[in-house]
Protein backbone atom coordinates (compact mmCIF):
# COMPACT_ATOMS: atom_id res chain seq x y z
CA UNK A 1 0.00 0.00 0.00
CA UNK A 2 3.04 2.29 -0.22
CA UNK A 3 1.98 5.12 -2.69
CA UNK A 4 4.65 7.34 -2.31
CA UNK A 5 7.22 5.53 -0.11
CA UNK A 6 9.13 2.47 -1.97
CA UNK A 7 9.97 0.81 1.70
CA UNK A 8 11.08 -2.93 1.04
CA UNK A 9 9.75 -5.22 3.20
CA UNK A 10 12.13 -5.91 6.40
CA UNK A 11 14.30 -9.15 7.33
CA UNK A 12 13.52 -11.10 4.36
CA UNK A 13 16.37 -12.91 2.31
CA UNK A 14 17.52 -11.46 -0.31
CA UNK A 15 15.72 -14.33 -2.82
CA UNK A 16 12.27 -13.51 -1.14
CA UNK A 17 13.23 -9.23 -1.48
CA UNK A 18 14.13 -9.98 -5.67
CA UNK A 19 11.04 -12.05 -5.39
CA UNK A 20 8.53 -9.62 -3.89
CA UNK A 21 10.00 -6.78 -5.76
CA UNK A 22 9.42 -8.58 -9.34
CA UNK A 23 5.81 -9.02 -7.79
CA UNK A 24 5.55 -5.25 -7.19
CA UNK A 25 6.94 -4.66 -10.34
CA UNK A 26 4.95 -6.59 -12.82
CA UNK A 27 2.15 -4.62 -14.38
CA UNK A 28 5.27 -2.89 -15.17
CA UNK A 29 6.79 -5.76 -17.45
CA UNK A 30 3.23 -6.61 -18.59
CA UNK A 31 2.88 -3.37 -19.69
CA UNK A 32 6.00 -3.61 -21.74
CA UNK A 33 5.15 -6.94 -23.22
CA UNK A 34 1.99 -5.68 -24.18
CA UNK A 35 3.12 -2.59 -26.28
CA UNK A 36 6.15 -5.01 -27.66
CA UNK A 37 3.14 -7.29 -29.54
CA UNK A 38 0.96 -4.60 -29.97
CA UNK A 39 3.34 -2.86 -32.33
CA UNK A 40 4.45 -6.34 -33.46
CA UNK A 41 1.17 -7.18 -34.60
CA UNK A 42 0.69 -4.13 -36.07
CA UNK A 43 -2.73 -3.72 -34.06
CA UNK A 44 -1.71 0.65 -34.17
CA UNK A 45 0.36 2.02 -37.42
CA UNK A 46 4.42 1.81 -36.17
CA UNK A 47 4.40 5.37 -36.69
CA UNK A 48 2.34 5.81 -33.62
CA UNK A 49 3.68 3.11 -31.40
CA UNK A 50 7.31 1.92 -32.65
CA UNK A 51 7.99 -1.50 -30.80
CA UNK A 52 9.94 -1.10 -27.79
CA UNK A 53 12.36 -3.27 -28.97
CA UNK A 54 13.79 -0.60 -31.87
CA UNK A 55 12.84 2.09 -29.45
CA UNK A 56 15.72 0.33 -26.82
CA UNK A 57 17.77 0.34 -30.09
CA UNK A 58 17.71 3.24 -30.91
CA UNK A 59 18.55 4.67 -27.42
CA UNK A 60 21.21 2.85 -27.73
CA UNK A 61 22.09 4.47 -30.88
CA UNK A 62 21.38 7.87 -29.43
CA UNK A 63 23.72 7.20 -26.36
CA UNK A 64 26.46 6.24 -28.58
CA UNK A 65 26.51 8.55 -30.78
CA UNK A 66 26.59 11.43 -27.70
CA UNK A 67 23.58 13.14 -28.91
CA UNK A 68 22.05 11.75 -25.78
CA UNK A 69 24.82 13.15 -23.23
CA UNK A 70 25.03 16.54 -25.55
CA UNK A 71 21.34 17.39 -24.51
CA UNK A 72 20.71 15.42 -21.42
CA UNK A 73 24.10 16.95 -20.17
CA UNK A 74 22.49 20.68 -21.26
CA UNK A 75 18.97 20.45 -19.46
CA UNK A 76 20.14 18.54 -16.12
CA UNK A 77 22.69 21.50 -15.78
CA UNK A 78 19.74 24.05 -16.72
CA UNK A 79 17.27 22.32 -13.73
CA UNK A 80 20.12 22.06 -11.41
CA UNK A 81 21.31 25.58 -11.43
CA UNK A 82 17.47 26.50 -11.60
CA UNK A 83 16.50 24.15 -8.66
CA UNK A 84 19.89 25.00 -6.52
CA UNK A 85 19.15 28.97 -7.13
CA UNK A 86 15.17 27.98 -5.53
CA UNK A 87 16.17 26.49 -2.62
CA UNK A 88 18.98 28.63 -1.46
CA UNK A 89 16.02 31.74 -1.84
CA UNK A 90 13.57 29.88 -1.13
CA UNK A 91 14.23 28.58 1.97
CA UNK A 92 15.74 31.59 3.11
CA UNK A 93 12.86 33.34 2.17
CA UNK A 94 10.35 31.19 3.96
CA UNK A 95 12.09 31.17 7.41
CA UNK A 96 12.21 34.60 7.55
CA UNK A 97 8.94 35.35 6.59
CA UNK A 98 7.43 32.96 9.32
CA UNK A 99 10.71 34.87 11.55
CA UNK A 100 9.55 38.78 10.96
CA UNK A 101 6.49 39.22 10.77
CA UNK A 102 6.74 42.61 9.07
CA UNK A 103 8.50 41.02 5.95
CA UNK A 104 5.86 38.41 6.19
CA UNK A 105 3.00 41.50 5.97
CA UNK A 106 4.72 42.62 2.92
CA UNK A 107 5.76 39.08 1.22
CA UNK A 108 2.41 37.33 1.69
CA UNK A 109 0.11 38.94 -0.42
CA UNK A 110 2.64 39.21 -3.12
CA UNK A 111 3.62 35.72 -2.64
CA UNK A 112 -0.40 34.75 -2.79
CA UNK A 113 -0.79 35.93 -5.95
CA UNK A 114 2.19 34.45 -7.36
CA UNK A 115 2.06 30.91 -6.30
CA UNK A 116 -1.68 29.89 -7.94
CA UNK A 117 0.15 31.41 -11.32
CA UNK A 118 0.75 29.07 -13.84
CA UNK A 119 4.56 29.46 -14.04
CA UNK A 120 4.07 27.41 -17.57
CA UNK A 121 2.99 31.59 -18.73
CA UNK A 122 6.29 32.91 -17.83
CA UNK A 123 7.98 30.66 -20.58
CA UNK A 124 7.86 33.81 -23.52
CA UNK A 125 9.04 36.02 -20.87
CA UNK A 126 12.33 34.59 -19.80
CA UNK A 127 12.82 34.44 -23.56
CA UNK A 128 12.17 38.20 -23.95
CA UNK A 129 14.23 38.81 -21.22
CA UNK A 130 17.18 36.10 -21.09
CA UNK A 131 17.12 34.45 -25.05
CA UNK A 132 16.72 31.04 -26.23
CA UNK A 133 19.99 29.99 -24.08
CA UNK A 134 20.33 28.74 -20.84
CA UNK A 135 19.76 31.44 -18.70
CA UNK A 136 16.53 31.81 -20.16
CA UNK A 137 15.09 28.31 -18.65
CA UNK A 138 17.57 28.55 -15.46
CA UNK A 139 15.00 31.42 -14.62
CA UNK A 140 12.10 30.14 -15.41
CA UNK A 141 13.01 27.04 -12.98
CA UNK A 142 13.93 29.29 -10.07
CA UNK A 143 10.88 30.92 -10.30
CA UNK A 144 8.79 28.06 -10.63
CA UNK A 145 10.39 25.50 -8.05
CA UNK A 146 11.18 29.00 -5.49
CA UNK A 147 7.50 29.69 -4.06
CA UNK A 148 6.83 25.34 -3.17
CA UNK A 149 10.38 25.52 -1.28
CA UNK A 150 9.17 29.00 0.52
CA UNK A 151 5.69 28.07 1.44
CA UNK A 152 7.15 24.46 2.62
CA UNK A 153 9.62 26.65 4.55
CA UNK A 154 7.27 29.02 5.89
CA UNK A 155 5.28 26.48 7.10
CA UNK A 156 7.71 24.37 8.56
CA UNK A 157 9.23 27.01 10.70
CA UNK A 158 6.20 28.73 11.97
CA UNK A 159 5.24 24.82 12.69
CA UNK A 160 8.29 24.96 15.00
CA UNK A 161 7.21 24.39 18.77
CA UNK A 162 6.94 26.97 20.95
CA UNK A 163 8.47 25.66 23.93
CA UNK A 164 11.49 24.51 22.24
CA UNK A 165 12.17 27.90 20.99
CA UNK A 166 11.07 29.15 24.98
CA UNK A 167 13.35 26.43 26.27
CA UNK A 168 16.11 27.60 24.20
CA UNK A 169 15.86 31.65 24.85
CA UNK A 170 15.75 30.34 28.96
CA UNK A 171 19.14 28.78 28.38
CA UNK A 172 20.72 32.11 27.10
CA UNK A 173 20.16 31.55 23.17
CA UNK A 174 20.29 34.99 21.34
CA UNK A 175 17.73 35.38 18.12
CA UNK A 176 19.85 34.30 15.44
CA UNK A 177 21.46 31.36 17.56
CA UNK A 178 17.48 29.96 18.37
CA UNK A 179 16.82 30.58 14.39
CA UNK A 180 19.76 28.83 13.30
CA UNK A 181 19.35 25.96 16.14
CA UNK A 182 15.54 25.73 16.84
CA UNK A 183 13.88 27.32 13.89
CA UNK A 184 15.78 26.02 11.09
CA UNK A 185 16.05 22.29 12.23
CA UNK A 186 12.08 21.93 12.94
CA UNK A 187 11.84 23.94 9.66
CA UNK A 188 13.28 21.23 8.11
CA UNK A 189 11.17 18.37 7.35
CA UNK A 190 8.67 20.82 5.40
CA UNK A 191 10.97 22.55 3.62
CA UNK A 192 12.26 19.13 2.31
CA UNK A 193 8.74 18.09 1.14
CA UNK A 194 8.80 21.85 -0.56
CA UNK A 195 11.84 20.55 -2.32
CA UNK A 196 10.65 17.25 -3.46
CA UNK A 197 7.37 18.95 -4.98
CA UNK A 198 10.54 21.66 -6.62
CA UNK A 199 12.45 18.87 -7.67
CA UNK A 200 9.38 17.76 -9.94
CA UNK A 201 7.95 21.34 -11.06
CA UNK A 202 11.71 21.50 -12.39
CA UNK A 203 11.72 19.02 -14.91
CA UNK A 204 8.23 20.14 -15.90
CA UNK A 205 9.25 23.19 -16.38
CA UNK A 206 12.60 22.07 -18.32
CA UNK A 207 10.55 20.10 -20.41
CA UNK A 208 8.10 22.56 -21.25
CA UNK A 209 10.51 25.24 -22.31
CA UNK A 210 13.27 23.14 -23.98
CA UNK A 211 9.95 21.97 -26.33
CA UNK A 212 8.90 25.68 -27.18
CA UNK A 213 11.73 27.36 -27.74
CA UNK A 214 15.06 25.68 -27.13
CA UNK A 215 18.51 25.18 -29.18
CA UNK A 216 19.52 22.01 -27.07
CA UNK A 217 18.37 19.33 -24.14
CA UNK A 218 16.10 17.08 -23.75
CA UNK A 219 13.21 18.78 -24.51
CA UNK A 220 14.62 20.41 -28.03
CA UNK A 221 15.62 16.64 -28.91
CA UNK A 222 12.39 14.98 -28.49
CA UNK A 223 10.49 17.83 -30.67
CA UNK A 224 12.89 17.38 -33.14
CA UNK A 225 13.01 13.71 -33.05
CA UNK A 226 9.30 13.79 -33.54
CA UNK A 227 9.34 16.58 -36.32
CA UNK A 228 11.62 14.52 -38.39
CA UNK A 229 9.25 11.33 -37.83
CA UNK A 230 12.05 9.83 -36.32
CA UNK A 231 9.61 8.12 -33.85
CA UNK A 232 11.44 5.61 -32.31
CA UNK A 233 14.35 8.18 -31.45
CA UNK A 234 11.55 10.27 -29.89
CA UNK A 235 9.97 7.72 -27.77
CA UNK A 236 13.65 6.82 -26.39
CA UNK A 237 14.32 10.36 -25.42
CA UNK A 238 10.93 10.68 -23.59
CA UNK A 239 11.26 7.44 -21.76
CA UNK A 240 14.54 8.44 -20.80
CA UNK A 241 13.40 12.29 -19.51
CA UNK A 242 10.38 10.12 -17.52
CA UNK A 243 12.55 8.05 -16.10
CA UNK A 244 15.03 10.59 -14.75
CA UNK A 245 12.55 12.54 -13.30
CA UNK A 246 11.28 9.20 -11.37
CA UNK A 247 14.99 8.44 -10.26
CA UNK A 248 15.54 11.33 -9.22
CA UNK A 249 12.58 11.92 -7.33
CA UNK A 250 13.50 8.09 -5.71
CA UNK A 251 17.07 9.95 -4.99
CA UNK A 252 16.10 12.46 -3.26
CA UNK A 253 14.03 10.16 -0.67
CA UNK A 254 16.61 8.01 0.15
CA UNK A 255 18.42 11.15 1.00
CA UNK A 256 15.88 12.83 2.81
CA UNK A 257 15.51 9.98 5.00
CA UNK A 258 19.07 9.65 6.05
CA UNK A 259 18.65 13.75 6.77
CA UNK A 260 16.19 13.48 8.88
CA UNK A 261 16.89 10.36 10.59
CA UNK A 262 17.64 12.19 13.78
CA UNK A 263 13.76 12.49 14.30
CA UNK A 264 12.84 8.91 14.83
CA UNK B 1 -1.34 30.95 2.19
CA UNK B 2 -4.32 31.87 3.48
CA UNK B 3 -2.74 31.27 6.83
CA UNK B 4 -0.12 33.97 6.64
CA UNK B 5 -2.99 37.00 6.98
CA UNK B 6 -5.27 35.20 8.96
CA UNK B 7 -2.54 34.52 11.70
CA UNK B 8 -1.79 37.84 11.54
CA UNK B 9 -5.56 39.01 12.29
CA UNK B 10 -6.36 36.56 15.14
CA UNK B 11 -3.85 37.95 16.98
CA UNK B 12 -6.15 40.41 18.18
CA UNK B 13 -8.14 37.78 20.31
CA UNK B 14 -8.97 39.84 23.27
CA UNK B 15 -8.85 42.90 22.60
CA UNK B 16 -11.91 45.81 22.47
CA UNK B 17 -13.95 45.57 19.46
CA UNK B 18 -12.65 49.09 18.49
CA UNK B 19 -9.45 48.09 18.53
CA UNK B 20 -9.75 44.82 16.77
CA UNK B 21 -11.81 46.77 13.50
CA UNK B 22 -8.69 49.14 13.40
CA UNK B 23 -6.27 46.50 13.35
CA UNK B 24 -7.77 44.30 10.88
CA UNK B 25 -8.22 47.30 8.47
CA UNK B 26 -4.71 47.94 9.10
CA UNK B 27 -3.52 44.45 7.75
CA UNK B 28 -5.73 45.02 5.32
CA UNK B 29 -4.40 47.95 4.45
CA UNK B 30 -1.07 46.39 4.53
CA UNK B 31 -1.52 43.58 2.16
CA UNK B 32 -3.15 45.97 -0.47
CA UNK B 33 0.05 47.71 -0.10
CA UNK B 34 2.19 45.36 -1.15
CA UNK B 35 0.59 44.69 -4.05
CA UNK B 36 0.02 48.49 -5.00
CA UNK B 37 3.99 48.75 -4.45
CA UNK B 38 4.51 46.07 -6.80
CA UNK B 39 2.16 47.17 -9.35
CA UNK B 40 3.72 51.16 -8.94
CA UNK B 41 7.46 49.69 -8.93
CA UNK B 42 6.46 48.27 -12.59
CA UNK B 43 4.76 51.42 -13.84
CA UNK B 44 8.15 53.92 -12.75
CA UNK B 45 10.39 51.12 -14.07
CA UNK B 46 8.96 50.88 -17.54
CA UNK B 47 8.89 54.24 -18.00
CA UNK B 48 11.93 55.57 -16.36
CA UNK B 49 13.64 53.67 -19.32
CA UNK B 50 15.96 51.35 -17.48
CA UNK B 51 14.29 49.10 -19.66
CA UNK B 52 13.13 49.13 -23.39
CA UNK B 53 9.25 48.60 -23.90
CA UNK B 54 10.55 45.25 -25.51
CA UNK B 55 12.09 43.80 -22.30
CA UNK B 56 9.42 45.61 -19.69
CA UNK B 57 6.29 47.26 -21.00
CA UNK B 58 4.53 49.71 -18.91
CA UNK B 59 1.83 48.34 -16.58
CA UNK B 60 -0.68 50.89 -17.85
CA UNK B 61 -0.17 49.66 -21.64
CA UNK B 62 -1.02 45.71 -20.69
CA UNK B 63 -3.55 47.18 -18.87
CA UNK B 64 -5.08 48.67 -22.18
CA UNK B 65 -3.81 45.46 -24.33
CA UNK B 66 -6.32 43.45 -21.65
CA UNK B 67 -8.83 45.70 -21.79
CA UNK B 68 -9.06 45.91 -25.76
CA UNK B 69 -8.96 42.04 -25.99
CA UNK B 70 -12.03 42.13 -23.70
CA UNK B 71 -13.75 44.38 -25.73
CA UNK B 72 -13.29 42.67 -29.19
CA UNK B 73 -14.38 39.35 -27.66
CA UNK B 74 -11.11 37.43 -27.50
CA UNK B 75 -10.30 37.96 -24.18
CA UNK B 76 -13.68 36.06 -23.67
CA UNK B 77 -13.15 33.38 -26.53
CA UNK B 78 -9.63 32.67 -25.16
CA UNK B 79 -10.19 32.49 -21.48
CA UNK B 80 -13.48 29.99 -21.74
CA UNK B 81 -11.99 27.62 -23.85
CA UNK B 82 -8.93 27.48 -21.31
CA UNK B 83 -10.93 27.21 -18.48
CA UNK B 84 -13.17 24.46 -20.23
CA UNK B 85 -10.43 22.52 -20.69
CA UNK B 86 -8.56 22.70 -17.91
CA UNK B 87 -11.78 22.22 -15.79
CA UNK B 88 -13.06 19.38 -18.20
CA UNK B 89 -9.66 18.01 -17.34
CA UNK B 90 -10.30 18.41 -13.50
CA UNK B 91 -13.59 16.54 -13.85
CA UNK B 92 -12.21 13.63 -15.35
CA UNK B 93 -9.48 13.58 -12.82
CA UNK B 94 -11.66 13.44 -10.11
CA UNK B 95 -14.08 11.31 -10.67
CA UNK B 96 -11.37 8.68 -12.13
CA UNK B 97 -8.76 9.32 -9.64
CA UNK B 98 -10.84 8.92 -6.88
CA UNK B 99 -12.42 5.53 -8.21
CA UNK B 100 -8.65 4.16 -8.96
CA UNK B 101 -8.25 5.54 -5.81
CA UNK B 102 -10.82 3.60 -4.12
CA UNK B 103 -10.37 0.51 -6.07
CA UNK B 104 -7.26 0.60 -5.06
CA UNK B 105 -7.44 0.72 -1.23
CA UNK B 106 -10.49 -2.12 -1.35
CA UNK B 107 -9.07 -4.81 -4.12
CA UNK B 108 -6.11 -6.31 -3.88
CA UNK B 109 -5.91 -6.75 -7.50
CA UNK B 110 -6.63 -3.37 -8.38
CA UNK B 111 -3.80 -2.60 -5.87
CA UNK B 112 -1.22 -4.69 -7.66
CA UNK B 113 -2.13 -3.19 -10.70
CA UNK B 114 -2.43 0.18 -10.58
CA UNK B 115 0.55 0.89 -7.31
CA UNK B 116 3.77 0.15 -9.74
CA UNK B 117 2.01 2.42 -11.93
CA UNK B 118 1.31 4.82 -9.70
CA UNK B 119 4.64 5.05 -7.85
CA UNK B 120 6.38 5.17 -10.86
CA UNK B 121 4.09 7.31 -12.88
CA UNK B 122 3.68 10.46 -9.74
CA UNK B 123 7.10 11.64 -10.05
CA UNK B 124 7.84 11.52 -14.06
CA UNK B 125 7.60 14.23 -15.75
CA UNK B 126 4.55 13.55 -17.81
CA UNK B 127 4.08 16.56 -19.63
CA UNK B 128 7.64 15.02 -21.87
CA UNK B 129 4.66 12.56 -23.29
CA UNK B 130 3.08 15.78 -24.99
CA UNK B 131 4.47 15.14 -28.46
CA UNK B 132 3.52 11.19 -28.23
CA UNK B 133 -0.06 12.71 -27.11
CA UNK B 134 -0.04 14.80 -30.21
CA UNK B 135 0.98 12.56 -32.27
CA UNK B 136 -2.00 9.72 -31.44
CA UNK B 137 -4.95 12.53 -30.29
CA UNK B 138 -3.76 15.26 -32.81
CA UNK B 139 -3.70 18.89 -31.45
CA UNK B 140 -7.45 19.72 -30.69
CA UNK B 141 -9.20 19.77 -27.38
CA UNK B 142 -8.79 16.20 -26.72
CA UNK B 143 -5.31 15.81 -26.80
CA UNK B 144 -4.82 18.94 -24.63
CA UNK B 145 -7.47 17.48 -22.29
CA UNK B 146 -5.75 13.43 -22.13
CA UNK B 147 -2.74 15.49 -21.71
CA UNK B 148 -3.99 17.70 -18.53
CA UNK B 149 -5.78 14.44 -16.81
CA UNK B 150 -1.94 12.36 -17.29
CA UNK B 151 -0.49 15.00 -15.30
CA UNK B 152 -3.03 15.77 -12.89
CA UNK B 153 -4.55 12.25 -12.05
CA UNK B 154 -1.98 11.09 -10.22
CA UNK B 155 -1.87 13.37 -6.78
CA UNK B 156 -6.00 12.28 -6.31
CA UNK B 157 -5.39 9.23 -7.02
CA UNK B 158 -2.38 8.84 -3.96
CA UNK B 159 -4.53 11.54 -2.12
CA UNK B 160 -7.30 9.05 -1.96
CA UNK B 161 -5.46 5.89 -1.19
CA UNK B 162 -3.49 8.02 1.62
CA UNK B 163 -7.06 9.35 2.82
CA UNK B 164 -8.97 5.77 2.60
CA UNK B 165 -5.86 4.11 4.59
CA UNK B 166 -5.89 6.97 7.38
CA UNK B 167 -9.93 6.75 8.59
CA UNK B 168 -10.06 5.89 11.92
CA UNK B 169 -10.77 2.35 12.23
CA UNK B 170 -12.67 2.86 15.20
CA UNK B 171 -15.02 4.72 13.64
CA UNK B 172 -16.17 1.88 10.50
CA UNK B 173 -15.69 -0.87 13.66
CA UNK B 174 -18.21 1.04 15.34
CA UNK B 175 -20.59 1.68 11.94
CA UNK B 176 -20.37 -1.84 11.63
CA UNK B 177 -21.42 -2.67 14.94
CA UNK B 178 -24.63 -0.62 14.38
CA UNK B 179 -25.12 -2.98 11.30
CA UNK B 180 -23.79 -0.13 8.37
CA UNK B 181 -23.95 -2.05 5.15
CA UNK B 182 -21.26 -2.25 2.96
CA UNK B 183 -23.06 0.63 0.73
CA UNK B 184 -23.72 3.24 3.87
CA UNK B 185 -20.41 2.33 5.48
CA UNK B 186 -18.73 3.75 2.52
CA UNK B 187 -20.90 6.72 2.00
CA UNK B 188 -21.50 7.71 5.51
CA UNK B 189 -18.15 6.96 7.37
CA UNK B 190 -15.13 6.37 4.59
CA UNK B 191 -15.92 9.13 2.04
CA UNK B 192 -16.55 11.49 4.77
CA UNK B 193 -13.91 11.09 7.02
CA UNK B 194 -11.32 10.49 4.00
CA UNK B 195 -12.65 13.92 2.37
CA UNK B 196 -10.23 16.54 3.56
CA UNK B 197 -7.21 14.47 2.14
CA UNK B 198 -9.36 13.95 -1.21
CA UNK B 199 -10.10 17.58 -1.25
CA UNK B 200 -6.11 17.78 -0.69
CA UNK B 201 -5.17 15.96 -3.86
CA UNK B 202 -8.04 17.83 -5.51
CA UNK B 203 -6.25 20.88 -4.94
CA UNK B 204 -3.21 19.74 -6.40
CA UNK B 205 -4.43 18.14 -9.50
CA UNK B 206 -6.69 21.97 -10.06
CA UNK B 207 -3.70 24.48 -10.57
CA UNK B 208 -1.76 21.12 -12.01
CA UNK B 209 -4.67 20.89 -14.83
CA UNK B 210 -4.17 24.65 -15.65
CA UNK B 211 -0.72 24.58 -16.07
CA UNK B 212 -0.70 21.75 -18.48
CA UNK B 213 -3.50 23.33 -20.44
CA UNK B 214 -1.27 26.14 -20.91
CA UNK B 215 1.69 24.61 -21.68
CA UNK B 216 -0.17 22.75 -24.48
CA UNK B 217 -1.92 25.26 -25.56
CA UNK B 218 1.61 27.08 -26.24
CA UNK B 219 2.88 23.91 -28.30
CA UNK B 220 -0.01 23.24 -29.94
CA UNK B 221 -1.23 27.07 -30.84
CA UNK B 222 -5.03 27.91 -32.15
CA UNK B 223 -7.15 29.68 -29.50
CA UNK B 224 -6.66 29.83 -25.75
CA UNK B 225 -5.38 31.96 -23.47
CA UNK B 226 -1.77 29.83 -23.88
CA UNK B 227 -1.76 30.30 -27.66
CA UNK B 228 -2.23 33.83 -28.07
CA UNK B 229 0.59 34.31 -25.87
CA UNK B 230 2.38 32.16 -27.97
CA UNK B 231 0.64 34.13 -30.99
CA UNK B 232 2.38 37.61 -28.94
CA UNK B 233 5.27 36.45 -28.47
CA UNK B 234 5.94 35.23 -32.38
CA UNK B 235 4.94 38.89 -33.35
CA UNK B 236 7.74 40.04 -30.88
CA UNK B 237 4.83 41.89 -29.23
CA UNK B 238 5.54 41.52 -25.62
CA UNK B 239 2.56 43.82 -24.11
CA UNK B 240 0.70 40.91 -25.64
CA UNK B 241 2.86 38.00 -23.80
CA UNK B 242 2.77 40.16 -20.55
CA UNK B 243 -1.22 40.55 -20.88
CA UNK B 244 -1.12 36.81 -21.37
CA UNK B 245 1.07 36.31 -18.03
CA UNK B 246 -1.75 38.77 -16.14
CA UNK B 247 -5.04 37.13 -17.26
CA UNK B 248 -3.32 33.59 -16.92
CA UNK B 249 -2.44 34.49 -13.28
CA UNK B 250 -5.98 35.82 -12.65
CA UNK B 251 -7.32 32.66 -13.71
CA UNK B 252 -5.46 30.80 -11.85
CA UNK B 253 -5.54 32.63 -8.84
CA UNK B 254 -9.60 32.50 -8.95
CA UNK B 255 -9.54 28.88 -9.45
CA UNK B 256 -7.17 28.58 -6.21
CA UNK B 257 -9.55 30.69 -4.39
CA UNK B 258 -12.74 28.64 -5.49
CA UNK B 259 -11.31 25.68 -4.78
CA UNK B 260 -10.26 26.83 -1.40
CA UNK B 261 -13.99 28.32 -0.50
CA UNK B 262 -15.51 24.76 -1.71
CA UNK B 263 -13.13 23.19 0.49
CA UNK B 264 -14.55 25.35 3.64
CA UNK B 265 -18.05 24.99 2.30
CA UNK B 266 -17.73 21.29 2.16
CA UNK B 267 -15.52 20.35 5.26
CA UNK B 268 -17.65 23.27 7.55
CA UNK B 269 -18.21 20.27 9.60
CA UNK B 270 -14.53 18.97 10.06
CA UNK B 271 -12.29 20.67 12.63
CA UNK B 272 -9.86 21.98 10.36
CA UNK B 273 -13.22 24.45 8.97
CA UNK B 274 -11.99 26.40 12.15
CA UNK B 275 -7.76 26.83 11.35
CA UNK B 276 -7.11 28.42 8.58
CA UNK B 277 -5.63 25.59 6.04
CA UNK B 278 -2.75 26.82 4.23
CA UNK B 279 -3.20 27.61 0.32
Amino acid sequence: MSVLSATPAAQRTRGEQAMVLFLRYLPLVLLAIAWELVALLHLVSSDALPPLSSVIASWFGLLTDGTLLDNGGASLYRAAAGLGLAIVFGGVLGIVMAWWKPVNVLLAPIVEIFYPLPKSALIPVTVIWLGFGDGSKILLIFLGCMLPVTIGAYNGARGSEQALIWSARSTGAGRLRVLWDVVVPSAMPELLNGVRTALALSFILLVSAELIVAHKGFGYLIGVTGANGNYDAMYAVVLTVAFLGFAADRVYLVITKRALAWRE
Amino acid sequence: MAGIDQAAIDNGGREPAALRIARSIGWGFARIFSVLALAIAWEVLARSGTFTPFQLPALSAVIEHIWSDGVSGDLWINTTLTLYRALTAFAICAVLGVAIGMAMSRNMLANWFFDPIVSVGFPMPKIAFLPVVILWLGVYDISKITMACVDAIFPVIAATVIAIDGVEKELIWSARNMGAGKRELLTQIVLPAALPQIMTGLQVALPLSLIVVVVAEMLMGGYGLGGAMMVASRFANSTGVFAGIVEIAVVGYALVKAMSLIRRRLLIWHPEAHDPSTV
